[in-house]
Formats: structure tokens, sequence, C-alpha cells
């Protein structure tokens, strides 16, 4: 399916205003779309029989950087079946990002959201165990925020060098 | 010279730093909590497995993973896209190539000179790709057969290894960890004499995947500790997002090579394995064993071709500069991009946003193929016996490096 | 190994001094706990292996930490791992050994700079005898470190004079 019908799909269900920006240079092509209707939204592409979506590939993090205040959540879909490719991204404020869980949907979505948390601080809502995943509980800070700086010691152990 | 031991010790640090996520005291009667790693031989690494049974019979299995997170995406949004390619070999240290060529893949699209590469270039990337996939193949075996408690395999699996290694180290001159596929090009061009050694490889190789298959394979012991255990039907599968010889041990025919097309595949004749379910249901861990084996024998396949290539239609010229095409300067333009290729245990995907104005991605995103795989241990243990996770864990075949990156 | 094998043989006497004995039997019976971490684990796996065959050295890897005496750390070890590291390391039965095996656990390694979650050196963590450079180090560099740690128990002594008179010193004054 092509992405301009995809567009036309997810229009026609949820409203013109439901698309934020389409980012056609990207590849896949991207659809930005609100948070608020993220997860009607995933459960739309992932039902529906002409697009079924059943693979959620990866889930990215990322931060816009203090002055711009904002951090994304990138979704890379593809449909096994029909063999197309999608992004979904979502835009968060810095402070307190929050977005919905997709555990419901994709079981895969629940390590990948944890590692997100895990590195970026981004909260997602009705996760079944949003606990950090790779670094220790009792470290300091989400280290790929673009303002990150490491703690100077953990365990006495110098951090860096 | 040497650093004055910094640590401090406290008794409470192992649980400080990992708690458990279960509370022996919210348990019934009869359960137990059993950690497994990160010290432990058949956790391939340092996976810690906090495993909750009911006598012998698992009722819950929560991994915790980190024990070698190593950072790779501060190192990928730190530096230059040709000095992060140390650090991607670094992430599936058994298959560094197969993880290099989907990431120089991935910037070359993204500055757009995947079509001025020589056919040559593509054709011994792939060669060195799956020579590696074989030898990450043959450790992923032969552990596995050290898991279920065969101890002979192992020993041969790295003695047929070894020869791959050593090609891999005539060509790069490093015996692992390659950076030999370059953005734009190769590090250099094949040794003289390699694509005829690489044959006779192919050779010996043969009988001795055949002779694995006899002794592993058909063992009936063997075929009592993997068939109808961790059975893992495809739509679980996908749902989980498992990719790679998983999946096509469940029965679909879902190869990247393929359905991607990338590189010089497409020219290429090879079969993609799926399980059939020979000796037990579909998907069980001796369909995802056989599928791991059948794939040793399409990647001979594979290398045949492309030597039958490089000696012939493509063949040594004294004026082949590998490094014709590596560009200057690798800047590509601002844009948002995900590429995904087929490594040995999976889809390795990496995303890159580019922000136009630097040779240095503004991020870099690898998903692991082995950390989504891992995740559905938890969901094909259960009600099993802790013998029979060993042997879900080992068909898995997790490389640790991948899943903490 | 033939002199005394022929010595032996023959119902003959050996007279050697007691330490040498004993390190005599501990250089020749390491026994590695297996504890990969990362990368160069499969180069130690490697060494293991049919090509470079340890066992002709009396090196046997372990998988308990109770029954080693030598610990290889094979690879990096992150602030995660470290506590991991040390509690091993208490659990080994002394004379212990520690062979630092790779750049990474050396000093960093290539994560020196960025990895903010990676121990630059685990030598921070428990003391280290020997080091054995390369990312990943090759057997042979591996085979290398352990016979240098043969020499070091070769010139260990069971009575150490020089703390014994230092503490005699500490009490007299």
């Amino acid at each position: 399916m092509k992405f301009e019908e995809i567009i036309s799909n997810l229009t026609s269900k949820f409203g013109e205003e439901f698309i934020v920006a389409l980012h056609e240079n990207a590849s896949p092509k991207c659809i930005e779309i609100n948070a608020n209707g993220l997860v009607e939204a995933m459960q739309y592409l992932h039902g529906t029989e002409k697009l079924y979506f059943d693979s959620l590939s990866c889930i990215t993090g990322l931060d816009n950087g203090v002055e711009a205040g904002t951090m994304e959540v990138i979704y890379n879909l593809y449909s096994i079946p029909y063999g197309h490719h999608l992004m979904i991204k979502v835009k968060l404020g810095r402070e307190q990002p929050t977005v919905d869980s997709l555990t419901s949907i994709w079981k895969t979505a629940d390590w990948q959201e944890r590692e997100v948390f895990d590195l970026y601080g981004v909260h997602f809502e009705n996760h079944p165990d949003l606990r950090r995943i790779l670094l220790p509980a009792d470290w300091e800070g989400f280290p790929l925020r673009k303002d990150y700086e490491h703690q100077t010691y953990y365990r006495g152990i110098k951090v860096a060098e | 010279m040497a650093n004055e031991v910094q640590y401090i010790f406290d008794n409470q640090n192992l649980q400080k730093s990992e708690p458990q996520k279960f509370n022996p005291e919210d348990l019934k009667r009869e359960e137990m909590i059993i950690n497994i790693g990160p010290q432990h031989p058949s956790t391939h690494g340092v996976l810690r497995l906090e495993v909750i049974t009911s006598g012998e019979e698992i009722v819950d299995v929560v991994p915790h993973l980190g024990y070698l997170h190593r950072c790779f995406e501060k190192h990928a949004e730190s530096l230059p896209y040709n000095q992060t390619l140390p650090f991607v070999d670094r992430m599936d240290y058994l298959a560094a190539m197969n993880s290099e060529h989907a990431f120089v893949m991935g910037v070359e699209r993204m500055l757009g000179i995947e079509n001025t590469i020589d056919k040559r270039v593509e054709y011994i990337r792939v060669v060195v790709a799956e020579l590696n996939r074989l030898a990450s193949h043959f450790i992923a075996l032969g552990t596995y057969a050290m898991d279920i408690g065969a101890i002979t395999p192992f020993p041969w699996m790295l003695r047929d290894r070894e020869h791959i290694l050593r090609l891999l180290e005539w060509a790069s001159g490093a015996r692992m960890l390659y950076n030999y596929i370059w953005v734009g090009g190769l590090f250099y061009d094949l040794p003289v004499g390699f694509e005829e050694r690489c044959l006779e490889f192919c050779q010996y190789i043969k009988p001795k995947l055949k002779e694995f298959e006899e002794l592993v394979l058909q063992n009936k012991i063997f075929v009592d500790r993997t068939a109808n255990v961790g059975v893992l039907p495809v739509g679980l599968a996908i749902n989980y997002g498992i990719t790679g010889p998983m999946l096509r041990g469940s029965g679909l025919k879902f190869d990247l090579r393929k359905v991607d097309a990338y590189s010089v595949y497409p020219e290429i004749d090879f079969d993609i394995p799926v399980g059939k379910g020979e000796m037990g249901a579909i998907g069980d861990c001796w369909d995802r064993t056989w599928v791991r084996m059948e794939e040793c024998h399409q990647s001979v396949k594979i290398i045949e071709q492309c030597l039958t290539k490089l000696t012939g239609e493509h063949k040594r010229t004294r004026d082949f500069d590998p490094r014709a095409t590596v560009p200057k300067k690798i800047r590509p333009k601002a844009q948002d991009f995900y590429v995904r290729a087929e490594n040995p245990k999976g889809e390795t995907g990496f995303f890159f946003r580019a922000d136009g104005r630097s040779d240095i991605p503004y991020r870099c995103k690898a998903r692991g193929a082995s950390f989504v795989n891992l995740s559905v241990l938890g969901e094909l243990s259960k009600g099993g016996l802790i013998a029979d996770m060993i042997a879900i864990l080992g068909s898995i075949d997790i490389v640790l490096g991948e899943v903490d990156r | 190994m033939g002199l005394l094998d022929q010595k032996l043989g023959q119902g003959g006497i050996i007279i050697t001094k007691f330490e040498d004995l004993i390190n005599w039997a501990r250089l020749s019976s390491m026994w590695p706990m297996s504890f990969g971490t990362a990368c160069c684990a499969i180069e130690f796996m490697s060494t293991a292996g049919t090509p470079y065959d340890l066992d002709r050295l009396g090196i046997i890897p372990r998988a308990s930490p109770r029954q080693s005496d030598v610990m290889i750390v094979a690879g990096t070890v992150t602030f995660k791992m470290a506590d991991r590291v040390r509690r091993l390391y208490e659990q080994m039965a002394e004379p212990r050994y520690v062979i630092s095996m790779g750049s990474c656990s050396n000093c960093g390694g290539p994560y020196w700079e960025h990895g903010y979650h990676v121990v630059k050196g685990v030598d921070r963590i428990i003391p280290v005898d020997v080091y054995v450079p390369g990312c990943p180090p090759r057997p042979e560099a591996l085979i290398g470190g352990l016979l240098k740690l043969q020499e070091k128990i070769k010139g260990e002594s069971i009575v150490a004079p020089k703390a014994i008179e230092n503490l005699l010193a500490k009490t007299d004054a």
C-alpha cells in the first residue's frame, strides 16, 4: 500500500487534524501524530485488514535538546504479508515526557519501551513492568539525554577516567 | 600502570544495583526463587535469570540484562560514521561482518552512493559476511549441544570455526572484530589466493556439516531434549518481533536477504530453510537448530557462487581499488533513516537521524536481534522444566553484546 | 618433566625445597574460572578449544569460583557487573590470581572516552596480576599471559621474610 493511501485511511478514520506533520524525506516515510491518539492509531494500523502492520521493528527514543524542549518516540512498523513500511513519530514535552504504552498490541514493545525509559526517561503509561533494563537500578540520570552529565563516582569508582 | 582498588564493598550492593523483581515473601509456599547467572556457563555470557519455580516446574522467568551495556548509542552519536564501525563490530561480536554490512549499507543509502559501489566490492562483502554467518552458527550449534549435555560437538565446531577465522584474518588482519567493510568500499581487496583457499574450505566443510548433523541432530538424546520443547507459534513470534532463524523455525519463510534483496543477494540462488516439525511440533527447539544447520549449507552455497563470480566476471584486476568510492567526508542530508539486514541472529536494524550539518549522526539507535528475541524466553519457558529452559535459551542463540549493546 | 618421571620411576628420591614443590604444583594446574563477559570470552573459548588446547598446560576451565585458582576477566566490565565481579573474587579460595584479558578490562579500551557505564580497568575493583593486551587478544597472547603468571607463581614464597621483618620492626617500636 502506498504512503498516500495509508494517510487517507488514517484521515478518514480519525480526521484531518489527527496528523501533525508528514516527513516525506524520511525512509520509510514518516507520519507524525498526536501523542494522545497513539494507541487507537496503532490499533487501527495493526488490526485493519488492508494495512495489517503486524510487526513492530523498532522503538527509538530521541532527545531534541534543551533549547527545542521536546523529545520524540519513533516507531518503525512493517507488514510481513504486504511488505510495506511505515514510521510513526510522536513528539513529547521534555519535562515529564509521557506516552501510552503499546504493550497491549505488540508484546515486543515491552522491552523496547523499557529501554527507552532507561536511556531517556520517557514514561510509558500502562506499561506492566516499567523498570530500568540496562543500567543499574541506582544509577542517576538518563544517559542519552543531550544534557546528561554522568555521576562522578559509582561505588567509589570514578566513572570517567 | 596499575590502578588502586577503589571499589567500596557493601553487602547490599548486589541488591541495590539490580534488585529482584519478586519478593520471596510474596510467593506461595512451594515456590522459590532460583538465580541463574550472570556467571553461569549456559547463559552464554552475562545474562541473569530470576527463575520462580514450583518444584521442578517453572512459574516465571525474569531475565535481567545490562551486565554488558557498553553504551553503543552514546558512542555512535559522539563519533563520525566511519569511526563508529569498530563499535558496531563489538555489538554482535560473533558476526561482526554482518553487522558492519548493515550499518555501512544504511550510511551508503543515506549518502545516495549505494549504486556507485563496484560489484566486486559487493561480492566480497557477501563472501565475508556469509563466512561470518557460518562462524556464528558454528558457535550457536556447538554451545547449544554443550548446553544439552554433549561435549564433543563444541570442540568440533571450534575446530572448523578456526578455519574461517584464519581466512578472515588473512583478508582483514583481525580474528574476530574486523572493521573490514567500510562506508563506500572495503579496507583492502582480498589477498591473492584467497578465492582458491576459500573454495578449498567449502569443499572441506561440506562433509563436516553432514557429520555434525548425524552426530547431533539425529541423535536420540538430542531429539528427546529438544523436540516439542519451547514451541513457538508463528503468530506469537511475530507479535514478539522475533526474526531470523527463530522465526523461520516457526515455519514462516521470511528472510531479509530475499525480502529486501539487498546487496547482490538477488543475483544468487539459495533457499530459505523453514521449520517443518520433523521431530515434533513446528517451532520447537529442534526446528530452530535444524534451520541453523540448513542455513550453514545455504551459506556455503552462496559463498561458492560468489567465488565463481569473483574469479570470473568480476575477477581481480590491477587497477581495482576497493577504496575508490570511499567518500572523503561522510555528510548525509538531514533525514531519518531506518535500515535493516539479516544477521545470523535475526533482523539487525539501525535508525539514523542525520542533521545534515556534520559527519556525526544526531541519533543512532541499534535494534539488536538478540535483544528482541530474548524477550520471548519467559513466555516459552513457563510451565516447563528447568532443564527445558536451558534448552530454550540455547535455541534462541543470543549474544550478550547485542542484547545489552 | 622427563627427568622427574625417570627419577620417580626408579623409586628415586628428589630433594627440593618445599616452597618450590608447592609452587610447582600450583603453577602446573591452574584452573581458571570460565568467566567471560564479552568478545574476549569467545577468544578464551577458542584458546580452551581444540586448535590451541589449554589442557596441555594443565589449565581446565571450571564453572565455579570455589574450585578455581585463576580468574580470567575476559571482556568489558561494566558498573552493573562490578558488584558481581567483586563477589566472585571474594568467593574464590586463596591463593587466587587474576588475569585481565583485553583492553577493556585493562583500562576501558575503546570505551574509555564515551563509555559512561564501563569501568575503566578491572583493577579498580580487584587486584590484577597479569594484564594481557589486545582487542581481543589472540589466543597466543592469552597463553603468553598464563605463562607469565606461571613465572610469577614460580617466584612466590610462602614465608614472606620482608613482611615478617616489617611486622617485627613494628612490634619492637
